[in-house]
């Protein structure tokens, strides 16, 4: 019977495993590092905002990450007249379904549901396919509507494929890993770096209050700390006469 | 001031209802860990209501708004995210207390003779409270909401001859759509609510009329002293008032770790996929539904289809949670808690425990046949546990029990 116990404890571990197929690098999060979060702002509106809304986010929400209102107008506010506006596009959605098959979601809370290792690992991982209608692929997401909108500034990859079994004895190529064929203005670090920046950026938008949640919520439990000893003092006094 | 007491008190029974339900109830003296649920229960109902409104008048129950609303709440509302974790965070910790809650009513036997209505309007609270967190969960408009609610929606549709037309009826449109959110939206806010409020009230009226079990399972109420009062009972306030406050802080504590710390509890209380809007025309990969409903969900998929009818599993699902029903009649023993009961009980409830919490885990995961197997194995002990509960109760051997409480 203990067997069993520990067999059903070990479960949730082994469904994990066998669903993580995708080996995902750890993203570079950290909502504290106000440079990179501007910095990300900055690729955010330059390469994403276009194609992808952020329709729940205000430009001026981003006075969190250390900008004035100021330079949110100057440097960031292209695609909309007044900072308090959310970040939407002039892109409509039958036309962005007509060239990309599919509309390209709204980014607000793409790291909430994704994950921010997803977002890092996806945007480092196209490559080279001219099988697809845009010419790219994606290791992370097979057959992608979404082109390669950084090459110019990571280059082109290209993939090196390897040859497995499967169960029934066939064999067939998967891609074993990508490979720099043309460079892009940046170095792979600079490039990781920028991908870094822009996936901080994309985490802190899915959930700009989590910052005051972290810093509320240790004076709430340090409160109910102290008043957890009043209680128990409290408890004692009136149960003293209790035997 | 006593002067407006007595002005109050020919017109109200103010004084004396504050003796019957507080200053004079007489508990128990031995209450453990295991009796703080009852208050907590109680104190995440009130959460839920407080924020629940808060959080309605900021929400749009409208299919093209609704997912909107949610993200608006979280950041253009003042203090909204906190209100929306709050309400997202109670609804995973009522079924944490009320699970516990039930399951010392199972190894203290406060089922048995004389409260089998207080442990049947308690069943009818946790079925009206799956209700409500079942409605509740379509609201915020994600691919979960939306995917969860289809799957135990066309559950309905399992029933022979009317299924079609039921769960069409329970939609109010050939899909999910805008009709069924505007109806659960009602449901959640007001119906069910309204109900939980009434059922609650019920259980406490049933509770203070035959009075509080104990860990030992002992009638405080059959040895009384010279002033009339139980020998071993205590009035609930202070002594349980000062008592539960200290229960309420450090579950506070757990609750708040929870809102500030960790709201999606790695997807368990919040799940990833309901970040992403509804999608009729998107199915996702894996359909989950929320931890508290997985044992059960758990059962349906156990169930094989017979002649190609899903309806067996739907029945076994239901039965699962309608048969907690019969429980105070299930049990012969002479005694009432596990304290003096023998080693078949203990066995039974052990195993049963297990069952429930394995089957919870599988829930979550996708069916593959190892796992529908042990689903199946986990299955028949949950209902073995009630059906052979008559004979195991029955003729197991029991310890004495004590005519006073012990400490």
């Amino acid at each position: 019977m203990k067997k069993l116990f520990f067999m059903l404890l070990a479960l949730p571990t082994l469904a994990m495993a066998s669903g993580a197929a995708i080996h995902l690098d750890h993203a570079p999060v950290n909502l504290n590092d106000q440079e990179s979060l501007q910095r990300g702002a900055r690729v955010f509106v330059n390469y994403c905002l276009n194609c992808h809304s952020a329709g729940y986010m205000r430009y001026n929400r981003m006075q969190d990450v250390g900008l004035t209102e100021a330079q949110i107008k100057e440097h960031l506010l292209y695609a909309a007249d007044k900072p308090g506006e959310t970040m939407s596009i002039a892109m409509r959605t039958a036309d962005a379904k007509a060239w990309f098959g599919a509309p390209p979601p709204d980014l607000s809370v793409i790291t909430r549901s994704r994950g921010a290792d997803w977002v890092y690992t996806y945007l480092r991982s196209f490559y080279r396919d001219d099988t697809r209608p845009t010419g790219w692929n994606n290791t992370v997401f097979d057959k992608v509507g979404m082109p390669h909108v950084l090459h110019e500034l990571q280059g082109q990859l290209a993939p090196v494929y390897r040859t497995e079994k499967s169960e029934d004895g066939k064999e067939h190529h998967v891609v074993d890993h990508l490979q720099l064929v043309k460079p892009g203005k940046l170095t792979q670090s600079e490039y990781d770096a920028l991908v870094g920046d822009l996936t901080n950026y994309l985490n802190w938008m899915g959930e700009p209050a989590k910052g005051d949640r972290m810093q509320i919520g240790l004076a709430v439990l340090l409160f109910l700390g102290i008043f957890y000893v009043v209680a128990f003092y409290l408890k004692k006094e009136f149960w003293k006469d209790v035997h | 001031m006593q002067k407006l007491l007595n002005w109050v008190d020919e017109r109200f029974p103010l004084t004396s209802t504050y003796k019957a339900h507080l200053s004079e109830y007489f508990a128990p003296k031995n209450f453990n860990f295991w009796y703080f649920f009852g208050s907590l229960a109680l104190l995440v109902l009130v959460i839920q209501i407080v924020s629940g409104i808060f959080l309605t008048m900021h929400y749009k129950p409208d299919a093209a708004l609704a997912f909107a609303s949610v993200e608006y709440i979280m950041r253009d509302v003042d203090y909204g995210w906190l209100i929306r974790y709050i309400h997202s965070t109670g609804a995973s910790m009522f079924f944490v207390v009320v699970y516990l809650h039930m399951f010392r009513g199972l190894i203290y036997g406060s089922y048995r003779q004389p409260r089998e209505l207080i442990w049947v309007f308690g069943v009818i609270i946790y079925l009206v409270l799956m209700g409500e967190a079942f409605m509740g969960y379509l609201l915020p408009w994600g691919q979960m909401s939306y995917w969860g609610a289809q799957v135990i929606i066309n559950l309905f549709s399992a029933v022979p001859f009317i299924g079609g037309a039921l769960s069409e009826w329970i939609r109010g449109d050939y899909v999910i759509g805008d009709a069924t959110l505007n109806r659960f939206f009602a449901f959640h806010v007001i119906a069910l609510p309204l109900a939980l409020l009434g059922l609650v009230v019920a259980h406490l009226v049933a509770l203070h009329e035959v009075g509080s079990n104990n860990p030992d399972g002992v009638e405080i109420k059959k040895l009384k002293g010279a002033d009339g009062h139980p020998l071993d009972g205590i009035p609930f306030h202070p002594y349980y008032t000062v008592k539960d406050i200290l229960g309420t802080v450090v579950f506070l504590m757990v609750f708040a770790a929870v809102v500030f710390f960790a709201p999606e509890m790695g997807g368990y209380f919040l799940e990833a996929n309901n970040f992403i809007p509804a999608d009729s025309l998107k199915t996702p990969e894996h359909i989950a539904p929320v931890w508290y409903f997985t044992p059960y969900y758990a059962i349906l998929r156990a169930i094989p289809p017979i002649f190609g009818s899903q309806f067996p599993g739907v029945a076994a699902m239901g039965i699962a949670v309608m048969i907690f029903f019969a429980l105070p009649w299930l049990d012969k023993s002479p005694v009432k808690s596990i304290r003096y009961r023998g080693p078949k009980f203990k066995i039974a409830l052990t195993l049963f425990v297990i069952a429930f919490i394995g089957l919870g885990i599988l829930g979550v995961l996708p069916a593959t046949p190892l796992y529908t197997l042990i689903s199946q194995i986990l299955s028949v002990v949950y209902f073995a546990f009630f059906l052979l509960m008559p004979w195991y109760t029955r003729n197991d051997s029991t310890k004495p029990v004590p005519e006073r409480v012990t400490q």
